[in-house]
């Protein structure tokens, strides 16, 4: 029963959350906290925090803590299912429309005024990523400018561009020589 | 569509450790897919790449589930959507699993807090590196009118805030007229 009420309620997390990342938060705390006192305000919060220091998407995240909260592994795999299950169907169908037409005049018009909002999108949600950044308190002004933040994007972004390095390798040794300078 | 197990198991590893590494969420996953699926299997080109970020942006979920959807497709069909679909939610999974029972530890310690922070730095300069290549590829085909569509594009999320969901519709929009008109002056 009850994990009947956690894919329920989690296949409305999935398919509610359009935008992906923070839209998807309000969603979850409606359903978790404020519906089914699943979690407490609290507790939500830390899902957040957690969320926020490991990878993959908070949906995921949110679904996976609150399963294994409410009903073990089974609540955990439940939920999850329930959080992608909505985005593989509708996702699933487009991927398909997109294949079959994609090479017709109407839809290459479409797609061709996409591709400046994509790299819009990316850029804007990038500023937000760059101000928390560099500005982890808050106010930004050049004398608040965390400079050890700046120094890693500023040696990360060269070696990404002159020696096009691996992201991922060059997200590791980020993480590493922060922690070295943190030992100095 | 036939089914190549060596192609799929690929398909698994690559959605996989992409996923461990989308720390940050959302677009974090398109340099990575983008050095992973365009430059170096080459399994899709650039402008696929892009229309798929669109597609997934604008449907219901995470991107990075939406985009990992439409790889798998496009490699392997159905089978191919639900292997990489595994092979994204399997790291998230595992790793809050863990979490849930050690919470208390992992919130304290501060070398982990110390490398989140520096790897923060490395995100941002990640996804200024796909940004300059995805703008530089549109300011180079030289048409004004998708250079001011991506400036204005840009300026109405981070200045007013504006939705995402209503740019890539006006952006769409525009696309078909813009095309359109050409079409009507030759």
């Amino acid at each position: 029963m009850i994990l009947l009420q956690l894919l329920f309620s989690f296949l409305q997390v999935g398919l509610l959350s359009i935008g992906g990342g923070y839209a998807a938060l309000p969603i979850i705390q409606n359903q978790v906290v404020d519906l089914n006192h699943w979690l407490t305000a609290r507790e939500f919060g830390d899902i957040v925090t957690i969320s926020q220091m490991t990878p993959g998407p908070i949906a995921i995240n949110a679904a996976t803590f609150v399963g294994t909260k409410i009903a073990g592994v089974p609540g955990a795999i439940v939920s999850t299912l329930g959080t992608v299950l909505p985005s593989f169907v509708i996702v699933l169908f487009l991927a398909w429309f997109y294949y079959k037409y994609r090479q017709l005049k109407s839809i290459k018009a479409v797609l061709k005024g996409l591709r400046p909002a994509v790299t819009a999108l990316i850029a804007a949600s990038g500023v937000s990523m760059i101000i928390a950044c560099f500005w982890p308190d808050g106010a930004v002004s050049l004398n608040n400018l965390n400079i050890e933040s700046f120094i890693l994007f500023a040696g990360a972004f060269i070696v990404l561009r002159k020696f096009k390095a691996g992201p991922i390798k060059v997200m590791i040794a980020c993480g590493l020589v922060a922690l070295i300078i943190s030992y100095i | 569509m036939k089914l190549n197990h060596k192609v799929l198991f690929q398909l698994f590893r690559s959605t996989f450790s992409l996923s461990a590494f989308t720390f940050g969420g959302g677009y974090v996953i398109v340099p990575l897919m983008q050095k992973k699926f365009v430059e170096e299997y080459q399994w899709i080109d650039k402008y696929e790449m892009m229309d798929l970020v669109a597609i997934a942006q604008s449907s219901p979920g995470a991107i990075a589930i939406n985009a990992s959807i439409i790889i798998g497709y496009r490699i392997q069909g159905v089978i191919g959507s639900v292997v990489s679909v595994f092979g994204t939610v399997l790291p998230p999974f595992l790793v809050i699993s863990i979490i849930t029972l050690c919470y208390d530890w992992f919130i304290q310690v501060e070398a982990i807090q110390t490398i989140l922070f520096g790897m923060q730095a490395g995100v941002c300069a990640v996804i200024c590196d796909v940004v300059y290549k995805m703008a530089k590829d549109i300011v180079s085909q030289g048409e004004a009118v998708y250079i001011l569509l991506m400036l204005a594009a840009f300026f109405l999320s981070v200045v007013f805030d504006v939705h995402l969901l209503l740019i890539i519709v006006a952006c769409g929009v525009s696309g078909y007229i813009f095309e359109k008109k050409r079409g009507e002056t030759k």
